[in-house]
This record gives structure tokens, C-alpha cells and sequence, in this order.
């Protein structure tokens, strides 16, 4: 695979060093000459000193042929840019940006890149998946279609403990998918299913009605 | 109209305070207060400290209710995402683009943006000054 890095900080410079080592053709467009001195001394001829926004550099680069792209600087414009070059003139299948405001998320997807990594949002799932009071996890958010996979547990206390699904009223756009007990189990939710404290609940949602379906599993 | 504009630098001011003497509504968005300076003692619209390529500020500033958007700080990347914002996100009417990179600019507005190079406007209008001061020299010659 040929992967192009933009930007040769220290999350480019992390990935060109995995990338490198797991047997990939890499190469690293970095502005300063003092960080592509410094990967260069260190690991070769796989920094090359550009502005990874500009066509002419990435043409320079061979992105024509590039399978991957992945833009790290750390201004999320530059980051927008450079995926964009990359796919609407040279035609990368995957884009990858990371996001300094995870705002941009849908933004970014809407303008042609296909993954968009947020440092943010990823410190806030693992803290939401740490913290067994918060009862509400998100798995994976479909940006495009608005919907978000959520994990939701049955606290003890919880007034739905007992009742079956289909004493539930749940909020419009949400389903249950899928009910993993408190011994592993695992159990596919018919109106029938009674719910059990410790029970974890994969559900569909959107992003609007996340709120009343946490509050219904709840039974508040 | 009501009009916002991005970056107040010289041109930003400038726009600013034209428009403003036209009758519209001008917001112009700046992250550095000092910028504000720029603008004239008479200038009646709104001048916000934000940053133009922040979803979140630039609702704050009304960009949902604004007819013309315009970007015109010192970075290209920075206008191109703002203006992709205020096309994309707020559906704003018009946007406007200034991209000094003529390559990018090529690019942004093939992909429907309305785009201005400067660089390219700029060299165009030397490039006749120059030949033009070359035709008149030759003609005392003549």
C-alpha cells in the first residue's frame, strides 16, 4: 500500500514509524525543514518538504497512485484542504483527517473525507464507557444518516427492570437491536423480553431523540 | 442585505465600511480585537470578535440569517473552510472566496464555489500596465 502523511508532527511522525515498519510505502509532507531534516536523518528519504494543500506538491508525490491519505497537521482547516485536494484531484479512495473540533465531523464528511478522526471524542467515549453511572454509551455515530448506536445498561434501581419491551414507549427513529444479559448472554428483543438489572441494551437512534431513550430506558 | 464578513484586514475593513456606507447590514468577524481598528469611526455594523471557521460561533454570530457570506483572512485554508461551512451548513445564499493559490482557487471553484485569486487578478492587471508602458515608450520613438 502506498500511504501519504500530511504533516510531520508528533502523530505523523508515530504513524510514518508503524506504518514504515509493517511493510507499507510511506511517504511524510511536511512545511518545515527542521522536522523533515530530523525524520530524514532518522528513517531515510520518506519526508518530503511541501505544503500538503497544494496540487502541484501532492502531483510531485505521485498521490495519482496513493491508496491512503491521511492528513495530521494540527489545524483542522489544513487538514480539510489537503483531503479535498487529494480526492477531488487525484481520486484517493480513503481520506483520513484528524479533527481538532469535533464539530467539523459532518462538515467534513459532506466534503469529500471519508474518515475523520476526533482525539476529543475518542477520550470522551473511553471516560463515558469507564463511568458505570452514565448510562447511556455511544458506540458509532452514522454521520450521514444522523443515527447514533448507543449502549444502554439497566441500572438496579431502574423503574424498567421487570417490564417487557414492548412496555417501553420508545421515542420515534429508535430501536432495540440486540440484549446482552449480565452473564454474556446474548438475546435478539421481542415484545416479550422481559429486562433484567445489568442487562445492556444496543440500540439505534438519532441524534434528537438519544435523550428520551436514555430517559425511557431509565423509566424515568 | 445582511452581510458577513470574514477576517479585518485591510480588504475585510475595507468591504466592510463600503457596504456599510451602502446601507447594509455589515457583521465582520475577526480573531484579533486589534483588527477592529481598521474599521472607520463611522462604521455603524458590528464587528465580533470569533472565529470564522467555529460552527458554533459563527451561529452565534447570525450567520443563519445572513444573505452574503464573504472570507477574506490571510489564509486560504481558512476562507475555503469557513465559506464551506456557510455553504454546507447554513446554506447560506451567497458565499464569496478569496483563495490567493490559483491552483486551489481552479480547484474550489470547479467544486462550486465563488472564488476570487487576487494573485491572478493582480498579475493580470500589471501584466497590461507593463506591456502598455511598453507601447508608449516605443511610440515617441516613432
Amino acid at each position: 500500500m502506498y500511504i501519504i502523511i500530511v504533516g510531520g508532527g508528533r502523530i505523523g511522525y508515530y504513524l510514518l514509524k508503524a506504518l514504515l515498519n509493517e511493510g507499507h510505502e510511506v511517504l511524510v509532507i511536511e512545511r518545515d525543514p527542521r522536522v523533515c531534516k530530523v525524520i530524514t536523518d532518522e528513517l531515510g528519504s520518506v519526508c518530503y518538504r511541501g505544503d500538503g494543500c497544494e496540487a502541484a506538491v501532492l502531483a510531485e508525490v505521485g498521490t495519482g497512485r496513493a491508496d491512503i491519505f491521511v492528513a495530521v497537521t494540527g489545524d483542522d482547516e489544513d487538514n480539510l484542504v489537503a483531503c479535498q485536494v487529494a480526492k477531488h484531484k487525484h481520486n484517493v479512495p480513503l481520506t483520513i483527517a484528524r479533527l481538532r473540533n469535533p464539530q467539523n465531523a459532518l462538515l467534513f464528511k459532506k466534503l469529500g473525507v471519508d474518515v475523520t478522526i476526533s482525539t476529543t471524542n475518542i477520550i470522551l467515549e473511553a471516560i463515558e464507557r469507564a463511568i458505570p453511572t452514565h448510562t447511556l454509551t455511544h458506540l458509532l455515530t452514522i454521520e450521514e444518516k444522523g443515527l447514533v448506536i448507543v449502549e444502554v445498561k439497566i441500572a438496579q434501581d431502574s423503574a424498567t427492570v421487570g417490564k417487557m419491551v414492548k412496555d417501553l414507549t420508545l421515542p420515534a427513529g429508535s430501536s432495540l437491536v440486540l440484549i446482552i444479559s449480565h452473564d454474556g448472554s446474548v438475546r435478539t428483543p421481542a415484545p416479550n423480553t422481559v429486562l433484567r438489572a445489568g442487562d445492556q441494551i444496543i440500540a439505534v437512534t438519532t441524534k434528537d431523540a438519544e435523550e428520551a431513550l436514555r430517559a425511557t430506558i431509565r423509566g424515568l | 442585505m445582511k452581510v458577513m464578513i470574514m477576517g479585518c484586514g485591510r480588504v475585510g475593513a475595507r468591504l466592510a465600511a463600503l457596504l456599510d456606507e451602502d446601507g447594509h447590514e455589515v457583521t465582520v468577524l475577526d480573531i484579533d480585537a486589534y483588527a477592529f481598528h481598521r474599521l472607520p469611526s463611522s462604521f455603524r455594523g458590528t464587528a465580533l470578535l470569533a472565529n470564522g471557521i467555529d460552527q458554533e460561533a459563527l451561529k452565534k454570530a447570525g450567520i443563519e440569517e445572513c444573505d452574503v457570506f464573504v472570507a477574506v483572512t490571510q489564509g486560504d485554508n481558512r476562507n475555503v473552510m469557513a465559506c464551506q461551512i456557510a455553504k454546507h451548513i447554513f446554506n447560506v445564499p451567497r458565499v464569496v472566496c478569496r483563495i490567493y493559490d490559483p491552483l486551489r482557487e481552479e480547484m474550489y471553484r470547479a467544486l462550486g464555489l465563488e472564488t476570487i485569486s487576487p494573485t491572478k487578478i493582480i498579475a493580470q492587471l500589471l501584466r497590461e500596465k507593463v506591456e502598455k508602458s511598453g507601447s508608449q515608450e516605443t511610440e515617441p520613438e516613432k
